[in-house]
């Protein structure tokens, strides 16, 4: 991913891009107080394990779904995908439109009802439901080791932006902003780390959506940054979402269509909006079955206009810019800038004293929305999926409330020491992208089997999701040790690393599927009455009969879906 | 007859910050109406600080005033009202 190239920049002298004023630091300082206020507050209202893990189940339709979506805007998001517009063109906006919006959706309408009337507090706790207690503790073992790692990344991103942005010492940005979400997830649970990720959610549009305003009225509409753009590369490829997916060589990305369309709008895509837990957590904490369907719709809603503010940036980078971005090593050994520094540039172009600490407030809350949502889900699978189910069964509501807010804390402290470690190792942003594909896409496989196909079976849950993993682990180290297998895993030769991810994804999707049908038919069902509440066709839903249309959760999806379709359309 | 303080919403305290965020901008906006710094921004005479934050300020206002914390009648609660 064109992210990974951020930790070569720790090497790289601290010139900063901007100097901030006192009412740019007035702006930041008084974000940072803000955050800890609400954690304050919410300290009093914070007092079961219901509160402090589930947020009390109270959360409406809108700040659910709102949190929904800012947990996921996290560093990789904002800085990540502006960077990889600039580098693939309109291609990158794949990963919000088919690689977000249908599995929302899915997410919303067919899976939210089995999750939320099962009360389960977790889903490696829905599969202990499901399949039994080994499902669950693979699941938490993977889920936790995956989410520490990736807030320690989230976390040494952010801290790297603050030195080459504002030329921060990275060891201050790293203690400063994590001691911050530290002290308001301890504080509030996840009431505030929603509170906060709804509050970043506004200021992340609020700092960064003068970038595309500003810019598409320079550049002359989105005409005009077509123009712009096709006579800066002398191609027209760049502004296309579907037209050069025909084959990997017909595009910069190195991809083709079926990768798109089965790699990451089925696989990646649905195992990461359905069944990675720090995003289905803040659903689950919806007050009502009709509030948890709504909240992912309305994210999906949002979701498709977050380009707006990620990938148009980029592509305005690419016609307005008067210098060529270049990859980090080339940065690093000539001093110029990175394709990674597109938006702080884009910022920069148009933003003044005052504006600026807007800008760089928004990235610093989706830094923090980002690492409060991996705190908050580690602390529950912890506290729920391994220290009750394994370690401590008996223990009473306080005593998993204060072993919440510890774990909170070493949550930190392990993702801080994660961040350090990155520093060591350049190259590890590219086995965490490869952690993701091993455990995501084989998680997807056994949960979806579990809610729609009663038959089945725990036996075929575990060694279904066990092989699944082990063998998208087999296929990344055959590639590495053989780089010609490359062509068995991704199709072709040509794939680059982001192909390989969504092959080697939907290879072990496959593999778990298979594993799980195949176990289940030779091992004995579970009776339908164990199953109720847990499996389609074994649980009464809720009709939507007596409730008006236009309050009736598949009405907003469709309107939605109409939306993404037109979008692609327009976009082909 | 009681009155305890309701529980504060989200969208109350985003509406502090919105507004607060809206007085600086604004105000440097102003000040720079003023004073035009020495290295201005790209289309730096459309002003953007001015009418960006009056936005910010006028939301946050809005959502101050509409979310503002009330108190609930006890009483009334205690009817089931």
């Amino acid at each position: 991913m064109p992210v990974f190239p951020l930790i070569a920049a720790a090497a790289a002298p601290a010139e900063s891009l901007f100097s901030l004023g006192v009412a740019d630091l007035v702006i930041i300082a008084a974000y940072f107080a803000m955050v800890l206020a609400i954690g304050l507050y919410l300290k009093g209202q914070t007092q079961t394990g219901e509160d402090f893990f589930m947020a009390g189940r109270e959360m409406t339709a809108w700040i659910a779904g709102l949190s929904f979506l800012s947990a996921n805007l996290g560093s990789l998001e904002l800085m990540g995908w502006a960077a990889a517009s600039y580098q693939y063109g309109l291609l990158a906006v794949h990963w919000y439109w088919i690689g977000a919006i249908p599995a929302m959706l899915f997410l919303g309408i067919v899976m939210m009802p089995f999750y939320y009337i099962s009360k389960t507090h977790s889903v490696p706790g829905y599969l202990q439901l499901r399949f039994g207690e080994p499902s669950r503790a693979l699941a938490a073992i993977s889920f936790a080791f995956m989410t520490v790692l990736m807030s320690g990344i989230n976390m040494y991103s952010m801290a790297l932006v603050m030195k080459v942005v504002l030329g921060w010492d990275i060891n201050f940005s790293i203690w400063v902003s994590s001691l911050t979400v530290a002290a308001y997830v301890a504080l509030g649970g996840l009431k505030s780390a929603i509170f906060n990720e709804v509050l970043q959610f506004v200021l992340i549009w609020a700092g960064a959506l003068l970038i595309p305003i500003l810019g598409l009225y320079e550049a002359g509409g989105w005409a005009g940054l077509q123009a712009r753009i096709a006579e800066q590369l002398g191609r027209t490829d760049f502004t296309h979402a579907w037209s050069t997916l025909g084959g990997f060589q017909d595009n910069p990305m190195g991809v083709h269509w079926t990768g798109i369309v089965f790699g990451l709008g089925w696989v990646i895509s649905f195992g990461y909006w359905t069944t990675d837990f720090l995003v289905v957590q803040r659903v689950l904490a919806a007050k009502d079955l009709r509030a948890a369907k709504m909240a992912p719709i309305i994210g999906a809603a949002f979701k498709m206009m977050v380009p707006f503010i990620v990938i148009v940036p980029g592509l305005l980078g690419l016609a307005l810019l008067p210098d060529k971005l270049v990859g980090e090593a080339e940065a690093v050994a000539t001093g110029g800038h990175s394709y990674n520094e597109v938006l702080p540039l884009m910022l920069a172009r148009y933003c003044g004293p005052g504006l600026l600490g807007l800008g760089i407030t928004a990235l610093i809350a989706g830094f923090m929305a980002g690492m409060a949502g991996n705190v908050s889900a580690f602390a529950t699978v912890w506290t729920y999926d391994l220290y009750r189910a394994f370690i401590k069964p008996d223990a009473d509501d306080a005593h998993y409330v204060a072993m919440g807010r510890w774990c909170t804390i070493l949550g930190v402290m392990a993702s801080i020491g994660t961040a350090y470690l990155v520093m060591e190792f350049q190259s590890i942003m590219d086995y965490v992208q490869a952690l993701f594909s091993f455990f995501i896409a084989p998680l997807f496989g056994t949960v979806i089997l579990g809610m729609l196909w009663k038959r089945a079976t725990s036996a075929g849950g575990f060694w279904g999701l066990l092989i699944g993993t082990l063998s998208s682990i087999a296929m990344w180290a055959w590639v590495k040790l053989d780089p010609s297998a490359l062509q068995y895993v991704a199709l072709s030769p040509h794939a680059k690393d982001m192909a390989e991810n969504l092959y080697r994804g939907l290879w072990s999707w496959i593999i778990c599927v298979v594993v799980t049908v195949a176990v289940s038919l030779c091992t004995r069902p579970k009776p339908d009455s164990e199953l109720v509440g847990l499996v389609y066709g074994c649980t009464s839903i809720p009709s939507e009969q007596d409730v008006a249309l236009w309050r009736r959760p598949i009405f907003w999806a469709y309107a939605v879906a109409i939306v993404f379709v037109a979008l692609n359309l327009y976009f082909w | 007859m009681k009155s305890k303080p309701e529980a504060v919403s989200i969208w109350f305290f985003v509406g502090v910050l919105l507004a607060f965020y809206g007085v600086v901008i604004t105000g440097e906006g102003l000040y720079h109406l003023a004073v035009p710094p020495e290295r201005p921004v790209v289309l730096a005479w459309l002003h953007a600080d001015l009418w960006w934050g009056a936005l910010l300020l006028a939301a946050g206002l809005f959502y101050c005033y509409h979310f503002a914390p009330r108190k609930v009648d006890r009483s009334a609660e205690n009817d089931g009202a």
